[in-house]
């Protein structure tokens, strides 16, 4: 079976659908029950469930050849090393970055983009300015005032529109002369939204200005392509891409890495160490102090390897038909108001529900077996934009199917019929 | 519906969630406190009006789940009377009956429809905001009190 997907480039082709009841085999954790019902896992924005290969991947490290990576010349730490690496050649790949130089490890998105904005930011001086957007998630918002606003330099946000879309006539207006870094999400935690990316970095770099593309939704989602995006810094998490939790990802173009002072100090990121001073390793190094997470990134590494194996772009398909039924039953369920309605849209189905608050909801799905995030989702100021406290929010995964949609709304049919 | 679910949502916890009494300003409070739960965003504000140690008057104003706004307008009902120094021991016996021991306690009275709670351990913090607040009102703290640093 074939299905149509609209690329990015707008090129419609066909692309195998994905057999998701076999890829669900893939995933231990689908198995479970909770509170008597099949689980229904739909928070994957919030984190993704693992397949064998990743939890194998790190049982295989621990259990084989675990050891530290870097310093030691015996077998096994050859071995750790030569994995951990070759996971970073992975990520380059996937990404389609050009150096593996350019590719640092990280504890996840949030660690990335505050390396950035305490190394990057030290560049930055009272009246320069940042521009980020009204969706972020508060670890695009937080480093900058905590890092950047010390210095005298300003934050200007780019609003969205009703549907959640950013509104690109104010973008280019806000651009200005003194606009040194434009940080913004590729897709809304909250919203779903997908922003027009590689426009954007034109625009930025037009007006001078670097660009941090947030990728911690996007990865799990769509193909990145870094180098076609031209963006200066890219950062994804590691487990929301069904990898594990504590490893993540900054790329960032080789000379911006080369000219940043380093992040952390310590182990690894060194080249010679007095106390007159010492001499920083070559790159990424630099930018790794101490000992990683050594089985995250060979977990990241299967994650990678599994999602590339199913394909993105059939990944994409499938979530975008998912996206497409649940967003109908949706629009058809009375009371249900959808928070995020942009043209180009994630797998990420955020709504209130007329006189139920998202919190009831979230606990009524659950003993239904229906897992859903409730909340502000960390992106408080999206919730201001909205005029509501939190939303409920579902989720979409590779393996996530229809009857899951339906469950989904069985549940809120309860949660109806309790408040009614 | 399941047994828990039934439970936790009574139908006095429902209706109080849809039209909570005590709802509004008190111009003439002596004490008020804010509370806030960080994590769903429930918000309310506490009014006392406290005349030689006894609670003449208590009300309330805020937005959140139904668990949290029926706690709040339950508890102002039964605050209302009361010495100030009898709130502490309800809401010790309260807090006793949420986390299961006991489950049910008759000396709550009204408020022991609350006790399907303690099957829902992420709700505590719902049904104990507005305790929480409570006590800060009565201590007169100026900090808006969150579930977030008191559990
Ligand atoms: C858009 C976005 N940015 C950043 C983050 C932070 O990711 P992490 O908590 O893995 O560092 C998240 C995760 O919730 C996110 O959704």
């Amino acid at each position: 079976m074939l299905s149509d997907v609209t690329a990015m480039n707008g090129v419609a082709r066909q692309v195998p659908a994905l057999d998701v009841m076999r890829r669900r085999q893939d995933f231990p954790i689908l198995r479970r029950e909770v509170n008597r019902h099949d689980l229904v896992y739909l928070d994957n924005a919030a984190t993704s469930q693992k397949p064998w290969s990743v939890i194998e991947a790190e049982r295989h490290y621990y259990a084989d050849y675990n050891a530290n990576i870097h310093r030691g010349i015996h077998r096994l730490s050859q071995e750790a090393t030569d994995a951990y690496e070759a996971a970073r050649d992975k990520v380059r790949e996937f990404i389609n970055a050009p150096r593996r130089e350019e590719i640092v490890f990280t504890r996840g998105s949030t660690e990335a983009i505050n390396l950035v904005a305490s190394s990057y930011g030290q560049h930055l001086q009272a009246g320069d300015e940042i521009l980020i957007t009204e969706m972020e998630h508060h670890s695009n918002i937080v480093p900058w005032q905590l890092y950047c606003q010390p210095s005298g330099a300003v934050l200007r946000v780019v609003p969205i529109n009703d549907a959640g879309e950013l509104v690109v006539e104010q973008f280019k207006s806000l651009l200005g002369p003194r606009t040194r870094l434009v940080a913004l999400t590729h897709m809304s935690n909250a919203l779903g939204s997908i922003n027009p990316v590689k426009a954007l970095v034109d625009l930025a770099h037009r007006a001078g200005a670097v660009v941090l593309v947030d990728g911690a939704q996007a990865v799990a989602h769509l193909p990145v392509d870094v180098t076609d995006l031209d963006c200066d810094f890219y950062v994804f998490s590691g487990h929301k891409l069904y990898g594990p939790t504590g490893i993540g990802v900054l790329f960032a173009k080789f000379s911006l890495l080369e000219a940043m002072p380093p992040y952390q100090g310590g182990g690894d990121m060194i080249k010679s160490v007095s106390f007159a001073g010492s001499t920083w390793n070559e790159l990424p190094y630099k930018f790794e102090a101490g000992t990683p997470n050594i089985a995250g990134g060979i977990g990241l590494g299967a994650a990678i390897d599994y999602v590339r194996s199913v394909g993105m772009d059939v990944i994409a398909a499938h979530e975008a038909e998912l996206l497409a039924y649940a967003t109908a039953r949706a629009e058809a369920f009375p009371g249900l108001s959808l928070i995020g309605t942009a043209c180009d849209k994630g797998a990420i189905l955020s709504f209130t529900l007329a006189g139920i608050h998202p919190h009831d909801v979230g606990t009524i799905l659950d003993t239904q077996g229906v897992a859903v995030r409730t909340g502000h989702h960390c992106a408080m100021p999206v919730m201001d934009r909205y005029g509501v406290p939190a939303t409920v929010r579902a989720s979409f995964a590779l393996y996530n199917t229809r009857q899951e949609v339906d469950a989904l709304f069985r549940g809120l049919a309860k949660a109806r019929e309790i408040f009614e | 519906m399941t047994a828990d679910l039934r439970d936790l949502y009574q139908e006095v916890v429902v209706d109080h969630s849809r039209r909570p009494r005590n709802f509004g300003p008190l111009p003439d409070a002596s004490h008020q406190a804010e509370g806030f739960n960080p994590l769903c965003g429930d918000r309310l504000n506490l009014y006392l009006k406290v005349v030689d140690g006894f609670i003449e008057d208590a009300r309330f104003e805020g937005s959140g789940c139904a668990i949290s706004m029926a706690s709040a307008s339950l508890m102002t009902e039964a605050m209302k009377g009361r010495r100030t120094t009898d709130a502490e021991a309800l809401f010790s016996d309260f807090h006793a009956m949420l986390t299961g021991n006991p489950k049910t306690n008759p000396a709550l009275g009204k408020l022991e429809v609350f006790a399907g709670v303690s099957e829902f351990p992420s709700r505590i913090k719902c049904a104990t905001l507005a305790w929480h607040t409570l006590q800060a009102a009565l201590h007169a703290e100026v900090q808006p009190v969150t579930t977030e640093s008191i559990a």
